[in-house]
This record gives C-alpha cells, structure tokens and sequence, in this order.
C-alpha cells in the first residue's frame, strides 16, 4: 500500500455540504429491511430460554417433552455448541453467555433454545423445558462484589495486574493502573484538596431495535447469516469459530440496523439460531423481545469511583488521583483500564494516577456503550473539578482552561498529545452565548468536559464504475447514522463528479474483505480513508484509459474535477474526457474500471468536547428538566455537517437520560425489575430541548481530508454537564447517577437539615 | 535503539521496568525483540498491544516506522462503541 | 386455534386475512401481509415504533389485535407516499436529517401525521407532547421536531 493518508489541507467541493443521504427514501418509506423484516422460504421460528436465576449450577436439563410438542423441529442446549474455543478465553466466555454450560450467572442467561413452525408453539415449547438448577447466592453490587465475604462468581479467578499472584481466587478479575510523577508529592503542593466518591448505575445502549437475525446452515457446510450488527464480518468470524464452520462459506449479510451503539458488537443469539439451524435443517429466524434486550443483551458497567485532586491558590492543578471499580458481569472486561485512561485526559498534569478494578458480578455481560466507561469516569473527575474550582473562587471555565492540555501535553494515560481540540472547545464555550443567558428560580447552569480515543481498523472498500459513468462504492462498515452518505460525499470528492452519480451500498462478508467492528468512531474515519484510496487507484486507471483513448503517455494525464486531461501545450487540441466518456470505452481500452483498498486506517485523531447545560429543579419533588442544552466538539473535518450535529445531538441526550432517569434495578433476588421502555425510561421528546451544536474542525494529521472520529464523544461529559448544574440549581453537590427525582429530594431535605 | 515506555501490567512482565530500549526500526520489530527479551510480554502482544508513536495511537500497523526519537508508548487495545 | 377471517382497508385498497384469535394487528401487518414498515421495539405500547392510524385515530398496532381490524380504515407508512411523491413529512424528514438509524422513522412519520391532522399549527411544546409515545434514540429529537414544524408551515400554505 503506498497510499498517503497526509492531511493535505485541500479545498473541498462536495464535503461538507449537506445532501439527503442515499438510503433515505427507504427508510421514511417503510422499505427499509432492518433485522427483523428478512423472512427465507420454510423458515421457524427460535426462541431462547432464559434462567430466572442470578447464579445458580445448572443440574439438568430434560428437554424430551418440548422435543414431543409437535410442530418443534429443534431444541437446543450447551451440549450442541461443543466448545471449539480451543483455549481462547474470551471466546469461551462469548460462547458460554451465548449458551450457559455449567452455570446461568444471571437473570437472563440463556439455557436452552427450541426452533418451531410458528412463535406460539415454540414459546408453548419452551414451557416444557425443565431445568432443575441448586441456587448459589449471589451479587449484583459492584462495591459488594469485592468485599472478600461476597459469593464468589467464578472461582478459577485470581487477580492479575498485582505485584504478587493472589493466593484467594476474588471477583476482582484486573487491576490497571496509569499515570506519571508522584502524586503524594503533588498534593503536597496543594492549597486546595477535593476528594470525593462516586457511584454510577448501570444502564443500557436502548437501541429500538431488538436484536435479530435469520440464521441458514446447509448439510455442506454452508451457512448464511442475515443479521443486524455493527460488524457482519466479526460476526462472521465468531459464529464460524463457535459453531465450527469455515469462514468463507459463511456469509452475512447486514441488515439496516436499528441503533447499535456499541451494543451490537458481540454475539449473543446469532450462534444459537445458526445451532438450532443446523439441527433443524431449516431456516431459523430469532428475534429477541425488549425484555430479552435487557436482561440479556449488553449494557454499560455500573461503577463506584474515588476521586481526588489538589489545586494551588493560583487555579493550578498539582495532583490527580482516582480509584475505579467498573462491573463487567460475570466474565472478564477491561472497562475499569478504559475508565482508568480517560478519566484525567483533558488536563495538564504532572502528578496524576488512576487505578482500576474489573469486577464480576451477576449482571449480563457488560458490552462497549458509546465511548465505553468514559462518561462515568468524567462524572466523577469533572464534578470533583467543578468542586475545586469553587474551593478557588474560579470560573469553572477558566479554571479547566487553565489546565487543559494541549499540543505537547503528557496524556493521562501515557504519550504525549499532537494537535488536540480540548482548549478550542474550552474557550467557544466561554464565548458562547449560552453562558451569558439568564436563568431563571431554581435554574442553574454547568459544563463539563470530555474525551474519548477514536479508534480507526482494518478497512477494505470497492469501487466500481459502470459502463455509464456511475459510481459504485460498497463499504464493510455498517452506516449507523448516514454513512452511506458521508462515503459517497468523499468518493464524489475524490474523483471530482456529483454526489449522485455514487451509489454506496455496504456489502455482504462474500463480496468485500475483511473489516473491523463499526465501532470507536471509526465508520466514517476509516471506510473513508479506504473510499479515498480506492478512488485514487481508480482515478491511476481511469488516467491510463485516457491515455489509450488518446495514444500518448499516461504520465501526460491528469485527473481534475472529474476529467482526464491531456498536459502539454502540444495536446492543446484534445479536449479533456470526462469519466463518463472513458467509462464508455472501457469495453474496449482493458475491461471494467475499479479502485480497490484494503487498509488499517490507523491514527485516528483523540476527540475532545465541552458541553453546557441548564437546568431547572423543582424542590419539592427533586425533578429536574433540561431547558437548555450546548455541544460544542472537534470534529477534525464535518464530511456530512448535519449528521455530525446528529451524533453530537444523539450523545448528548443519551447521557441525559443517563443522568437522570435510566438505570438497571435490581431486586434482592438477583432479578431484573424494570425489564422494559415502560419502567426503564428513556428521554422523550417532551423531555428535551433542542440541543444546540458547535462543531470545531482542528484537523487530523493522520487523515487526507482531516476527518476525526465523531460518534462517541458527545456521550462523555452530560453526567457531569448536569450534576454541576444541580449543584448550581438546587445546592446539592449529587454524588449517585441517575440523578433521579427521589435521590435529588433526599439530597435537598438532607441539605435543609443540615443548614437547619 | 528506541526508548519504550511501557504501562503498569506490561512494566511488571519486564521486571518492574517503565522504560526498555530496543532496537527496531518499526512496530513489528519492536514485538518480536520485545518477545525475545520479555517473554512475559508474548501473550499480551498476541492479544493485542497498540503502540502510539508521538502520540498518534496504531493499533494494527505493524509496518509503520519507528522514527529516530520518536516517544514510544505501549497501550492496552481497547474496546469501542 | 382455528383462523379468523378478516375483511379490512389498509391504505385504501380492500384487504382479506386469516389470523389467529390471539394474534397482534402488528404481526398481521408484518408476517401475513407483508407490511414491514411497522416495526415491533417492545410489544407493550411504550416504544411507538409500530405506530398505525385506526380509523383516525393513532395507535400501537402492538396492542391490537389483528381481529380487531374487522370492517376499519388502517393506515401504515406504506400508504403515505403517492407513487413517487413523497408526502410532505416524509421529504421533511429526509431533508432535516430527522432519522439516523430510521428504525423508529415509521411511528414518527405516522404519528406526526396523525398530529398534524388534529393541529395544523402546533407550537413547539405541543410537537413535543404529540411525538411522546415515540422513543427514538439516535436524535435526541431536535431535527424531527424541526422537520415536523417545517412541514407543519409546507401544509398550511398548501
């Protein structure tokens, strides 16, 4: 590969304007195909059962009655998804949260799965599946979880990342520790010390849409997946490991997908609908219900945070110091080390240590939400900053300004910052006008700041250009939120036509190579990064066409805005071929004209944002309603503007309804209570204001047209956002998210007790 | 030779170091000397190590440079949404 | 169980099913007739994904039941457009960027034309409050409210 991916500071015709985006029409017309709208000819019905037990050891399971029912052509349990893992530990842990083997370790925890004629008989079926489980005590707070009296989860468990190997196994699977300098020493220095402890509840990505998938193995090996994910092609490669398939003769395909958000990243039903597939020998469609979503399918880490940091009189950071426990349910994560590296990575700091503990519980498997395990630890860091900032009498803008990092900073998680958009975001926020509204009785505003990594991956992209001049790109990441869009705008770019003379599409794992999960905020970033070369080793082709056309050396042509032309005042008179022209002659200058790329678009750009919000509590009920709501954010380069706004706008109220509202509840039996939209609520629309956006461009050097990942971050500071404007609003510094209406009243009496 | 600093887990594989210098001339080499000289590190790097150079985080570059006083940092491979 | 038989109007054309006594409008719609527009993102009523017009009035077809159809006007998504042109929330929807993931675009649309049906001129806050039965969770609603005032001022004029 000797593609450049410079930023190269170019002018732009079509990127960042704001088309409607190609796929649109199907989907404000109901043609869309989404996970659930794909039927194949004779295909059953699947359906999963799930352990209404915390913990406890499976004993037997007798599923003779429901294999009786007539209309079942297939029951399922561990014993039909052998374990193929071959040593690979976080496989097996997929494979035994896809299918319980020895142990259901939480509400929800499939056990077994039938495929029948139709959805009444198969759920009729799973009725008559006995399970004859022995109860283990169990433990779902992440706080009571490493206590050494708590029930263990798993007991070949012992900590890693201590200086010595523990001699007691401990639900406490890692500990992680970043930092630099000595930060005794820097709170040494300090005038000012805040030092506070924090608690977050867990909750869930919510996409709409439910999983689904239609699963098709044949007697030869074959096997067709249609499936809504963010990455069909590690779907691919973990459903062919599970089941033992060859990869290649697994095709899946990806459906339009409802929402993922970090969510549909992992396997959970897809290899047991590929299992009862087999066994049946038909078709199998499988799609799980709401309360499925939630008690089995991926939610966020609930955590437990310590924070404290030191601050000299003159606003100056001296030490920063934190402790996260971060929940991975029952098997092994690493979202405490993610907390751990991002928690201080807006700050300048010379002494400044994190340390973080995964820990199991019994909850489903924690999954990547949006920007995964920074929000929290942002909560906990930017509310403890906003605390310090008033110990000083500082602004709390002025004060993050003061130490915000920037070109040249040692990052809290180790190397050193290039380029990075936090001071740009930091000083738009003091100038926005928002800062300087007035506010009403019980109103009250705060900021908050925040970071997330972006990641970028293996890319492969196709372009191919029809005999009429149009374009065809097909792309391996799946469009979340208007990629196809964004994609087409920078192939347009690239060669220099229309954005509709492009036609993206996102191709199935049998017509592309390989590509990474969808995720990191890496859509846009990376596919485009492969869009731009694909286009240019195509523009190479469409020179040397030209060039036949004409007969003269391919080294005389070049390629602007759209047109191939002939360099050299001695081809004055040959006017220049426009790819149209040279696409019409393909047949006969050498056949079909295509770019291919296959990349790791690596060097994704940090992101940074800063986040203003108003709110307005009422007293007496400790409600609180958003009324006014600012993001401001680094994009590197908006491709498609509007959808940025989308993403700035969506994260945003995502961390909203984290702050106030959502969160998983558990009852002292291990269970799930508020397994639906009803009782785990969401932001409505009559919940929200409009949510206004700033987008920052500080372009990417690692980039050709300076694009950043944009998804996730929006996401990271809302908690904090909200809490310091509670702080501000109602006087209460709120310590436990969600800031939900009864702990917001218990902090206001308990504050009104304590002035009294 | 290039200086790598290394993040808490890793350091312990190679005795308690936070620094180590190699001699490597991009990130594949720079795995496979650390390998030989830190055997610990081998299944770490096999489950994924991500290497910023200069800042700039590389996940799966193994052919990309290292150049001449460039900072070095391993980083564990994350997890995104 | 044996099959009821049902005679129905689903966006203007004349529709006959057989469905179980305890099947949902929602299934009807999506497994026998081949109307996927609809879309099932909780089956309880709170998500509004499956949102459909019952003789003028806006319903989750989640909490129908397909029997229930007998004799009534149903409207989907698919019955919005006419041939090739859009109808104007729908092309509001397309321009504002009102959708992202669009699984949720469906209830939106039908639900924002049951509203405007009732309310020519909603403000802000009534938007808001007619749109509240619909989760969505990729927006934050900013620009389906502005796609659904835009259409709001298109229609009026018309």
């Amino acid at each position: 590969m000797n593609f450049d991916p410079r930023f190269s500071g170019r002018k732009f015709a079509s990127v960042g304007t704001r088309p409607i985006r190609p796929d649109g029409i199907d989907k404000v017309t109901g043609r869309a195909r989404y996970g659930a709208d794909f039927n194949m000819a004779g295909q059953l019905v699947g359906r999963i059962l799930r352990s209404p037990h915390a913990h406890a050891k499976i004993l037997k399971i007798d599923t003779s009655k429901a294999e009786k029912l007539a209309g079942v052509k297939a029951v399922i349990t561990a014993a039909d998804l052998p374990d193929l893992t071959d040593g690979d530990a976080a496989m097996y842990d997929v494979l035994d949260n896809c299918m319980a083997r020895s142990k259901a370790l939480y509400d929800g925890h499939a056990v077994a799965a039938v495929a029948a004629v139709d959805a009444s008989t198969a759920r009729q079926a799973l009725k008559l599946i006995q399970v004859a489980y022995e109860l283990l005590p169990h433990v779902t707070d992440v706080d009571e979880a490493m206590k050494h009296t708590a029930p263990l989860i798993n007991d070949t468990i012992f900590t890693e990342g201590l200086e010595e190997k523990p001699v007691k196994p401990s639900n406490v699977t890692k500990r992680s520790q970043f930092g630099h300098g000595d930060v005794h020493q820097g709170f040494g220095h300090a005038d000012f010390i805040v030092e506070r402890s924090f608690k977050t509840e867990q909750t869930h990505q919510g996409y709409i849409e439910p999983h689904a998938c239609v699963a098709n193995v044949s007697s030869d090996g074959t096997a067709d997946l249609w499936v809504c994910t963010q990455g069909h092609f590690v779907y691919r490669q973990h459903c062919a490991q599970l089941l033992g398939l060859e990869a290649s003769k697994l095709r899946v395909t990806s459906s339009e997908i409802g929402g993922g958000f970090g969510g549909k990243t992992h396997v959970w039903a897809e290899p047991v609908a590929l299992a009862l597939s087999r066994k049946a020998g038909r078709p199998v469609k499988l799609v799980m219900t709401r309360d499925e979503v939630f008690r089995a399918s991926g939610p966020t880490s609930a955590t437990s945070i310590d924070v404290k940091i030191g601050a000299r009189k003159d606003g100056t950071i001296t030490a920063a110091e934190a402790t996260l426990r971060y929940s991975s349910g029952p098997y092994a994560g690493t979202w405490a080390e993610i907390g751990a590296m991002t928690a201080f990575a807006c700050y300048k700091l010379d002494n400044v240590k994190t340390v973080g503990y995964e820990v199991l519980v019994n909850r489903p498997k924690t999954a990547a939400y949006r920007a995964p395990s920074a929000p929290m630890a942002a909560f906990a860091v930017e509310s403890a900053v906003d605390e310090l900032a008033k110990e000083l009498g500082m602004d709390p803008v002025e004060f993050r300004i003061k130490n915000a990092a920037q070109e040249g900073t040692r990052s809290s998680y180790g190397p050193v910052y290039g380029p990075i958009g936090i001071g740009p975001t930091l000083e738009a926020a003091k100038t926005h006008p928002h800062m300087k509204a007035p506010l009403g009785k019980n109103q009250g505003r705060g900021m908050a700041c925040g970071f997330w990594f972006n990641f970028g991956g293996q890319t492969c992209t196709d372009l191919n250009i029809g005999m009429d001049g149009s374009v065809s790109l097909a792309v391996g990441t799946v469009d979340v939120g208007g990629s196809r869009a964004s994609l087409s705008l920078v192939a347009a770019e690239e060669l220099g036509i229309a954005y509709e003379q492009v036609k993206a599409v996102v191709a199935d794992t049998s017509s592309l190579g390989y590509n990474d999960m969808t995720d990191g905020s890496r859509g846009t970033f990376s596919s485009s990064m492969a869009t731009i070369s694909a286009a240019r080793n195509a523009i190479k082709i469409l020179r040397d066409r030209a060039a036949q056309m004409w007969d003269i050396p391919v080294d005389d042509v070049v390629w602007e805005n759209g047109h191939a032309i002939a360099k050299g005042e001695k081809y004055g008179n040959l006017a220049a071929l426009s790819l149209k022209e040279i696409a019409a002659a393909s047949g006969k200058t050498g056949g079909p004209i295509a770019g291919h790329s296959e990349l790791v678009a690596d060097g994704a750009g940090v992101s940074f944002a800063t986040h203003i919000c108003d709110i307005e509590v009422d007293p007496e009920t400790g409600a609180a309603r958003v009324i006014r709501y600012t993001v401001i954010q680094d994009a590197g380069k908006a491709v498609h503007p509007t959808y940025v706004e989308g993403q700035y706008q969506g994260g945003a109220a995502q961390g909203i309804g984290w702050a106030l509202n959502e969160e998983y509840i558990y009852g002292k039996d291990g269970r799930l209570q508020n397994a639906g939209f009803l009782d785990y609520r969401i932001p409505v629309c009559s919940d929200l204001p409009m949510i206004d956006t700033q987008i920052l461009e500080i372009p990417n050097p690692n980039h050709p047209y300076g694009v950043r990942g944009v998804g996730e971050t929006s996401i990271v500071p809302p908690l904090a956002a909200i809490a310091n404007a509670m702080s501000n609003a109602a006087g209460v510094r709120m310590t436990h998210i969600p800031m939900s209406p009864p702990r917001v009243l218990a902090a206001i009496e308990a504050e009104r007790e304590g002035r009294a | 030779m290039v200086e790598v600093t290394l993040w808490g887990a890793l350091g312990q594989l190679a005795g308690g170091k936070s620094k180590v210098e190699v001699e490597a001339k991009d990130i594949r080499e720079l795995f496979r000397k650390l390998a030989e000289q830190y055997p610990g590190i081998e299944p770490w790097i096999e489950k994924g190590i991500a290497v910023a150079i200069d800042g700039t985080i590389y996940r799966d570059t193994w052919s990309k440079e290292l150049p001449k006083g460039a900072e070095i940092f391993l980083l564990p491979r994350l997890a995104g949404g | 169980m044996a099959g009821v038989a049902v005679s129905t109007t689903i966006n203007g054309d004349h529709v006959e099913y057989l469905c179980q006594p305890d099947e949902t409008l929602l299934d009807v719609l999506r497994d026998r007739l081949g109307l996927t527009g609809a879309k099932e993102g909780c089956g309880t009523g709170d998500c509004g994904a499956c949102s459909i017009i019952l003789d003028n009035r806006l319903v989750c077809s989640c909490l129908v039941l397909g029997a229930e159809a007998e004799g009534r006007i149903v409207e989907t998504v698919e019955g919005m457009a006419h041939g090739e042109k859009l109808h104007t929330l729908q092309q509001k929807f397309l321009e504002h960027a009102a959708l992202q993931c669009g699984i949720c675009t469906p209830g939106f649309l039908i639900a924002a034309k049951d509203l405007l049906a009732k309310n020519p001129d909603p403000s802000e806050e009534e938007i808001r409050f007619g749109l509240a039965g619909n989760l969505c969770r990729c927006t934050g609603y900013d620009k389906i409210v502005r796609a659904v005032q835009d259409a709001a001022n298109v229609m009026k004029g018309a």
